[in-house]
């Protein structure tokens, strides 16, 4: 049930971040043990090809396995055709970052891809030339069929990449608390409402808990978090407050003009992202 | 969870507390409601048909406890407007109308209606309202009755009038006047006399007390006629039968007007905000620590204001005034509301033609010196301390609402104080990228005790203040809540205001509630989101937040000297292995002792550099030892494991302390020497108190919980758990 990450995807712009989003592509290649797509939107031309190659230098003798791909066209279209054709299922893009803020969104471009692909996408909002360690992984426990699938992927990432803490974060929305609060009496109703929620919710996550194989396990201290607030949103708040590294969330599903007008779940963190994302189809 | 009481026996324990307290608010509720009905230009008797029919209604159907309910002060310069454009007959349809609305509210659950106020916009608001009472009264207390067509040309007759007094020659006008002048008088140093029996009752009764006797002295006495002017003199005061059997006229023919239907909005949003903050108010005065349901209180508050309308009534709204005497009295439900009203029926009944002999200006004293509570100069001087700009705000509501309404009034506040924001903060995208996000996340922390903690986002201001009250209103008051507004970038005086209401109620019921993450808010422009930060802060020399005061006087309960400046000189901590990867910036707010031994400080720190920087702050305790002592690190959870690796520490095991090993990392080089430090009773130690990290150079030791910035509470648990460790360590 576990789909290992076998071909990493990034899109290359020659911008100013070109060499920090490649050294972190190729060190996550390498971690994974994946080939790397450098996919450019545009000709081909030896100068580019020279400018890529010098950056990727210093991986190749670590066993660096890549591919370069150039294709014209829309930016969108070609990476999602190239991702289908090389059977890429991690792609990797970065976020960029509001002006005088410490806040990082994702382009328009960015956003496109990330409802339309159909493999994980892991969104990077400081790409850095020196690795950054990662310590802490926040993943969503929400009560869908694809969490099972999401919370295993956390799990693989995490072991892979080092980090010894993930956090499971099931969150609760309002409308599943059917008891208003109104005075006293209401509120100590309330109350017990949410604790029989949350361990109902812990429960849950405990099951999937239990179907994970103990090798990623180990060396990993696991915690569980309820959280009653709006979906998508709330555990976006809680990776940057508890200052995960890493965000591990369900891809969503099919959305509709309207979902994207009144924002709900992973589009709240696509227009404020609050680290790291990878998005787990 | 409390154990459920016998209520009917705790109800009639209760009931003499209550019947006397009902009859010590009836006191103050017939005299009040004569002169708001008259200063709302309806017939005196509907004033008390409305306490009446409110006390009745509301105590049976209400949904708060210790409230008192009536005509209220506020609503007095819009029922003015209203009868005057529409006339008295229309003007009972309209307050039918608006109780109907105020029901609606209740189902709708619009409760938190008065929370989307600027709490400035609502003083500036009131304080038209007691102008607007003032300077109408004004006159009739100093007998010279004048009608003009502004509110404001009575404010500024003020001064003709007086001149006018000085020179009355009819002896009628010049007793009217010195009563009123004379009740004004009680009305004002009545609370600076402090004698038991003289406070048994209320100023304005003593007022209609003692200008009964004396028109009685006039009659039976001197056997002459009543000195004061007969227009001065209350009057049209019907007796039970004739309220019963001669209901007004309720006339719905200006429904289709547009006139018709502004009046009824402005009576429901007056009549609600009143309400609603009256409740706020009260709440905090209740000895058994109750919360109120403001939904349901509304629902009865409307239906009670719909009774009101066809009996002759006015809207019935919660007071604050009465409520409080009803608490110092001993009310302790709702059954003093009730009774209230049945004192005041059995006033009508008895007395009604007493009440004839009472004079106007005495009546109208009281109103003046309530006019005068609600824009009082104490009032400016408050809001000038808490920033200029609340002043501006406060100023131009009350003006707007003086020169043209109450509705555009309050909207002119709620637009300045928008706008203000706006200036402040340099940004109009801030407010409108995030006003609809739900910016508040709420989560019970599992480790180290059941403390709430919640994180608010963006900004934080009346405009989505709801949002954190919504999940402040989700925790019970004996709990521990700590709100951090470290990721906010704006915080406005509404909200601090109202979250100082939490902390004041939370103390009460033994809870604790603390604000954290503003001490980098305002001056401090090295910040990226450095802005200003607006406290309701008294003294603003020093310009501490609320948490930084706190820590001073705790500074001084534990006679520690305190320094809240940015200190750069933090070489005493570079030797701890904690700090090898990451960059100190400063710290701040340290609490010494005498000689320095004991250090504890919030400090800022960073991981990583440029743009992976990554700034942290959060609170540590360093303890000075007297003698050496094995470098080591005790931590749970291993998660700093792997950095301490690089310096080459390991896992060390304690013998014979299974579960110790099993719960703590204990991490050093020197391994030897660290299993004979851990003495049993040191291991005893760690394993019965809260869990800390603890890390030793040899010479001092580091000790932190969380990494964010501590609540005061915790602050205490760690200087306790600090100065326990270094005696269990020394001896």
């Amino acid at each position: 049930m576990l789909k290992p990450f076998k071909h990493i995807g990034i899109g290359v712009a020659f911008s100013p971040n070109l060499k920090a989003n490649i050294y972190e592509a190729t060190r996550l290649s390498l971690f994974f043990e994946s080939k790397l797509y450098l996919i450019h939107v545009g000709e081909r031309s030896q100068e580019k090809e020279e400018t890529l190659k010098t950056i990727l230098a210093p991986f190749v003798k670590n066993n660096l396995n890549y591919e370069l791909v150039f294709q014209t066209g829309k930016p969108v279209d070609v990476i999602l055709s190239a991702t289908e054709k090389h059977q890429i299922d991690l792609l990797i893009l970065g976020a960029v970052q509001r002006e005088n803020f410490l806040k990082y969104y994702l382009g328009s471009i960015a956003r496109k891809i990330t409802r339309n692909a159909k493999c994980a996408i892991l969104l990077l909002i400081k790409p850095s030339v020196e690795r950054i360690q990662c310590e802490h992984v926040v993943v969503n426990g929400l009560k869908d069929p694809k969490t099972k699938q999401t919370i295993t992927a956390a799990f693989y990432v995490s072991k892979q990449l080092g980090a010894n803490r993930i956090t499971i974060v099931e969150e609760i929305g309002q409308e599943e608390l059917t008891v208003k609060i109104d005075d006293d009496k209401s509120l100590r109703k309330a109350t017990i409402a949410k604790e029989r929620l949350s361990l109902r919710e812990d429960s849950r996550v405990k099951s999937i808990l239990d179907g994970i194989p103990t090798t990623y396990k180990n060396n990993i201290t696991i915690k569980t978090q309820p959280i009653f607030g709006k979906r998508g949103y709330s555990i976006g708040h809680y990776a940057q407050v508890a200052r995960a590294d890493l965000l591990v969330m369900n891809a969503p599903n099919k959305m509709s003009f309207l979902d994207r007008l009144f924002p709900h779940d992973i589009e709240h963190i696509l227009t404020e992202l609050p680290t790291d994302v990878l998005i787990i189809q | 969870m409390s154990p459920k009481k016998n209520n009917i026996k705790q109800f009639l324990i209760g009931l003499p507390k209550n019947i006397f307290s009902g009859f010590v608010v009836s006191l103050i509720a017939l005299p009040l409601g004569l002169g708001l009905a008259m200063a709302s230009d309806a017939p005196p008797i509907a004033g008390i048909i409305t306490a009446i029919v409110g006390g009745i209604l509301v105590s049976i159907l209400g949904g708060s406890h210790v409230t008192i309910t009536g005509p209220g002060n506020g609503l007095v310069g819009v029922l003015l407007v209203v009868i005057t454009t529409l006339g008295i007959n229309d003007a009972y349809a309209a307050i039918i109308f608006s109780g109907g609305l105020l029901v609606l509210l209740g189902f709708l659950r619009m409760g938190k209606l008065a929370d989307f106020f600027p709490s400035s916009a609502i003083q500036g608001m009131l304080a038209a309202i007691g102008l607007i009472i003032l300077g109408k009264q004004f006159h009739i207390m100093l007998a010279n009755k004048i009608n003009r067509p502004q509110i404001i040309d009575y404010l500024l007759e003020i001064p003709y009038t007086i001149n006018e007094v000085l020179h009355f020659r009819e002896v009628g006008l010049i007793y009217a006047a010195a009563i009123g002048v004379l009740s004004f008088l009680i009305m004002v140093f009545y609370p600076k006399l402090r004698n038991k029996y003289l406070q048994m009752i209320p100023a304005p009764m003593w007022i209609v007390i003692l200008s009964i006797g004396f028109s009685y002295y006039f009659e039976f006495v001197a056997q002459q006629p009543n000195p004061i002017d007969p227009i001065y003199m209350l009057s049209g005061i019907p007796d039970m039968n004739e309220i019963v059997s001669k209901l007004p006229r309720i006339s719905f023919v200006k429904i289709g007007q547009a006139n018709f239907w502004t009046s009824v909005i402005a009576l429901t949003l007056i009549a609600s905000i009143e309400s609603l903050l009256s409740i706020k108010a009260v709440d905090k005065l209740d000895p058994e620590k109750r919360r109120s349901n403001v939904n349901k209180d509304l629902k009865a508050l409307g239906l009670a204001t719909i009774g009101s309308g066809f009996v002759g009534g006015l809207n019935v709204v919660t007071v604050i005034a009465r409520s409080s005497v009803n608490v110092n009295n001993g009310g302790s439900n709702r059954s003093s509301n009730f009774f209230h009203a049945i004192f005041l029926v059995l006033f009508i009944v008895l007395f009604s033609t007493q009440l004839a002999r009472i004079p106007l200006p005495a009546l109208m004293a009281i109103l003046v010196f309530t006019g005068y509570k609600l824009a009082s100069p104490d009032i400016v001087k408050k809001i000038f301390s808490i920033g200029k700009e609340q002043l501006i705000i406060f100023f131009v509501t009350l003006i707007a609402t003086l020169k043209i309404g109450l509705i555009t009034g309050i909207s002119v506040g709620v637009i300045t104080t928008f706008i203000i924001h706006i200036i402040i903060n340099k940004s109009f995208g801030l407010f409108v990228r995030n006003l609809l996000k739900p910016n508040v996340l709420m989560y019970k922390e599992k480790e180290n005790g059941d403390n709430y903690y919640v994180s608010v986002k963006h900004f934080c201001s009346f405009l989505n203040f709801y949002k954190l009250k919504q999940k402040l209103d989700a925790v019970s008051e004996e709990n521990d809540v700590i709100v951090d507004f470290s990721l906010c970038e704006f915080v406005d005086h509404t909200v601090m205001e109202n979250l100082n209401n939490y902390q004041q109620l939370f103390a009460k019921r033994g809870g604790n509630f603390e604000v954290i993450g503003l001490d980098m808010h305002g001056t401090d422009s090295e910040h990226p989101f450095a802005l200003r930060r607006i406290l309701p802060i008294p003294n603003l020399l020093t310009n501490l937040t609320k948490r930084q005061t706190t820590i001073e006087t705790l500074a001084k309960d534990f006679s520690l000297s305190y320094d809240a400046t940015h200190d750069k000189n933090v070489s005493f901590l570079e030797s701890f292995i904690f700090f090898k990867t990451k960059q100190i910036d400063h710290i701040y707010n340290r609490l010494s002792d005498k000689d320095e031994s004991l250090n504890l400080f919030d400090i800022e720190f960073s991981e990583g550099e440029f743009i992976a920087k990554e700034v942290v702050r959060t609170t540590m305790l360093h303890i000075k030892l007297e003698h050496e002592i094995a470098t080591f690190t005790l931590d749970r959870e291993g998660f700093l494991e792997r950095i301490y690796a690089f310096a080459g520490f390991k896992d060390i095991p304690i013998q014979n302390h299974s579960d110790f090993s099993k719960r703590f990392y204990l991490l050093g080089e020197d391994a030897d020497a660290i299993k004979k430090f851990f003495t049993d009773e040191l291991v005893h130690f760690f394993e019965s108190n809260p869990y800390y990290h603890v890390e030793s150079n040899g010479s001092c030791l580091l000790v932190f919980g969380k990494e964010r910035l501590a609540s005061v509470k915790e602050i205490k648990g760690l200087l306790d758990f600090g100065k326990r460790l270094k005696v269990a360590i020394t001896r």
